[in-house]
């Protein structure tokens, strides 16, 4: 199994989110991640989706989620040629003692502090999944109370946009449209 | 209709929905109407649209499928909400296994009331997210004409299949403008018609190196209308052809080169030139595993063209050499010309030896079946239905052992002369299916092969045949029990009948099958020998204003042969019962 991220570009309609995940649970794909926004257009959301799945399982994802007519565009995002972000709120166990330790690293993942009680101190910090996994780790220690986590987002990297072009309305006349085949 | 027929004139949603159907070119719409969907049955009733009142829901939705592949425009079904919606999902589901274009509209409750469990609520657009092509909801009227003359290009377009278009309650009573749009624009969807050159010439290359190709045909080719090319291709090269459950008729029967069907219940020779073949030539065809069988011992040496005008298909199942994205017609058009620059430059084929080999197993193992001591062979029955009612005849058929004998004995030479549930496989598809068809195809004879367990179904729809005027034949191949389940019982179960005894036959007859039909104004004729079969047939023929039900009482021991047991390799098939095939492979 290896790790894919799709960006996914889809018409901003009720019911599309609905409709990609059922696609993957029908068809028995794992979604690892999947996070959905608005894009620069506000008729596309993208969606960035993460599966752990073999080459050729990963074109039938590709192809069937291509068949869902509210799926505009497909891009597949190699880690090495787009930068990758999850971003997560942690609740760490923090009283007088340890609190400096916790913002030494803090300090160290470039995190911040959104909040402190006094039992407690809420941090955030982002990144991709391995820097996640290690900040996490550190903070192990001192006593995880809460955690959330977002889902992965990613873009391509230099000055390409992968809605540009796709955007472009084709309009079909409503005659050629409903021609009768025979 | 006909004095709001200008653009933009104040209309109800129901009836901009009339209005809009009827541009969308609807002829007939088989429904049932319901509290949700009422106002729209109001401008219904004055409308150009011949509206068939069915019995059940799921009467409309095989009938819309019927119609749909007898007549190649969309089939239409409506139903209210709630109930009635759900009781389209069968055909719904059928439709989008055997890639049938068809509109479904749905009444649903008020859009204040939606997500409230509200009476007669279901989500039917999320129900029917996984077996449709499209579904949409309307909750604003001014959106239901773009909303139908999209749900009708997606429907007829591409891989064809259904769309549903759930319209709340609320929508139809509200007022809006009529604008029937001019152009449409769903960036998602560009279905790709025009195979790639590169491919074509990939493909041509793969077939002028083969020595033992076949043709493997499935029912895109019927969808794609594409029988024609087919035929032309396979008379150039002279490739051997099998054709699908669902490409029936694609290629003529009684062609020298068809080897018949392939797969679990498939002829020898069809499933041995798939099995031995170098070469799959995958026109329209997807793989399904009743034709595979275990995939991985399916034709292990065998390359594979995949002409399919849905990428998804292609390498789905089996890994492809040549993948052609397209529409089956143009890639045969497209082959068809390149083959012919080959040949032009003394470039053919050798196939000689394979032909031959394929034919010689053909020879040796042709279609057949005993005729018992006592009783009546159903094959025997089926064969005279093909032999009197002819290849013009439109067949339809419901799912088990009947569909098998009357795929294998009916004799099909022309395209969409066989409607039946291939995908889904959905018992009681062939009264409503017949009905849709007769009445898409109102001069043509058309009959439903029905089972005794599957017309129980769905023979509720003869009244609306009897009532609505769509004389179409039903032959009931009665063996008192669901067959094909039984065959199982008494191959793979011991000879434990359980629960597939529907006491049919002479001891009970429950129900008695011609009474039946007398009950709905049909006439019911029986036979329950071989010498009465051609009469009885005859009779059936000569009625035209009614329905005819046929009960043929045919004996309960007959089984569907060939058979691949269901998981197993194709190699492993039988020709009867304990009776494997042996092939000379040195012949090759």
């Amino acid at each position: 199994m290896s790790v894919h991220t799709l960006s996914v570009l889809v018409e901003n309609k009720p019911g599309v989110l609905a409709r990609v995940s059922g696609l993957f649970s029908r068809r028995g794909f794992n979604i690892d991640s999947l996070a959905v926004g608005p894009t620069e257009h506000p008729e596309i959301s993208r969606m960035t989706i993460v599966v752990n799945v073999e080459e050729s399982p990963l074109e039938q994802v590709t192809k069937q989620l291509n068949k869902l007519i509210e799926v505009i565009k497909i891009v597949e995002l190699d880690d090495r040629d787009a930068i990758e972000r999850e971003l997560v709120l942690v609740k760490v166990k923090a009283d007088v003692e340890t609190r400096s330790q916790v913002l030494d690293v803090v300090q160290l993942f470039k995190a911040r502090v959104v909040d402190v009680a006094t039992d407690a101190i809420t941090l955030e910090v982002t990144g991709n999944s391995d820097k996640l996994a290690d900040f996490l780790r550190v903070l192990e220690p001192f006593g995880i109370r809460e955690l959330v986590q977002s889902g992965l987002v990613a873009i391509g990297r230099g000055g390409r946009s992968i809605s540009e072009r796709t955007l472009k309305p084709v309009p079909v006349p409503v005659a050629q449209a409903l021609a009768d085949p025979a | 209709m006909s004095e709001q027929g200008g653009a933009g004139t104040q209309v109800t949603g129901a009836q901009s929905l009339i209005k809009s159907l009827e541009s969308a070119g609807v002829e007939n719409i088989f429904g049932i109407p319901g509290g949700a969907i009422l106002p729209a049955y109001d401008p219904l009733f004055d409308s150009s649209i011949r509206h068939i009142l069915v019995r059940h829901e799921q009467g409309a939705g095989h009938a819309a499928q019927g119609y749909a592949v007898a007549s190649g425009k969309v089939g239409v079904c409506m139903a209210t909400s709630g109930p009635g919606a759900t009781n389209l999902v069968t055909p719904i589901a059928d439709a989008y296994m055997d890639s049938v274009p068809m509109v479904a509209v749905t009444g649903q409750v008020p859009a204040a009331a939606i997500g409230t469990d509200a009476f007669q609520e279901a989500d039917i657009r999320g129900i029917t997210m996984p077996i449709t092509k499209h579904s949409f909801l309307v909750t604003d009227p001014a959106d239901i004409p773009r909303t139908v003359a999209e749900a009708f290009y997606l429907a007829s377009t591409g891989r064809p299949g259904p769309v549903l278009v759930d319209v709340a309650k609320s929508a139809l009573q509200a007022m809006t403008t009529f604008t029937w749009p001019t152009e449409l624009n769903l960036p998602g969807y560009r279905p790709v018609t025009r195979p790639h050159a590169k491919q074509i010439r990939e493909a041509t290359k793969l077939i002028l190196e083969a020595r033992k190709p076949v043709l493997y045909v499935g029912g895109g080719v019927i969808r794609a209308r594409a029988s024609k090319e087919l035929r032309v291709l396979a008379e150039m090269t002279g490739i051997p052809v099998v054709t699908t459950l669902m490409a029936r008729g694609a290629f003529p029967d009684s062609h020298p080169q068809h080897l018949g069907m392939p797969g679990m219940h498939g002829t020898v020779a069809a499933v041995a030139g798939l099995q031995k073949s170098d070469l799959i030539i995958s026109l329209g065809a997807r793989f399904d595993d009743r034709v595979t069988g275990n995939l991985d011992s399916f034709a292990p040496g065998a390359k594979v063209i995949h002409a399919d005008i849905d990428p998804a298909e292609i390498g789905k199942n089996r890994a492809v050499d040549v993948p052609i994205v397209g529409d089956c017609r143009e890639v045969l058009a497209d082959l068809i010309v390149a083959l012919q620059a080959e040949q032009d430059a003394g470039n053919t084929g050798d196939f000689e030896g394979w032909v031959a080999f394929v034919a010689g197993v053909k020879a040796q193992y042709p279609l057949g079946y005993d005729t018992p001591a006592d009783g009546l062979a159903p094959q025997y029955v089926l064969e005279r239905i093909g032999q009197i009612s002819g290849p013009e005849s439109i067949y339809c058929a419901g799912v088990g052992q009947h569909q098998m004998w009357a795929t294998h004995y009916l004799g099909f030479e022309n395209p969409n002369t066989w409607i039946n549930s291939g995908g889904l496989g959905t018992m009681g598809f062939a009264v409503p299916a017949a009905m849709g068809a007769k009445v898409g195809a109102p001069d043509t004879t058309v009959w439903a092969i029905d089972g005794d367990g599957c017309f129980q179904m769905t023979n509720q729809e003869l009244a609306t045949c009897t009532l609505e005027g769509i004389p179409i034949k039903v032959a009931i191949i009665n063996n008192e029990s669901l067959g094909m389940v039984r065959q199982w019982q008494t191959l793979f179960y011991e000879g434990r009948y359980s629960n597939t005894d529907l006491h049919t036959g002479p001891a009970r007859r429950v129900p008695d099958f011609v009474k039946l039909a007398d009950a709905y104004g049909a006439v019911g004729l029986s036979c329950d020998n071989a010498s009465d079969v051609d009469a009885t047939i005859k009779k059936a023929m000569e009625i035209n204003d009614v329905p005819v039900v046929v009960d043929f009482r045919v004996h309960r021991d007959a089984m569907v042969w060939p058979m691949v047991a269901a998981g197993t390799s194709n190699d492993e098939i039988k020709y009867a019962r304990g009776l494997a095939p042996k092939f000379e492979e040195d012949d090759l």
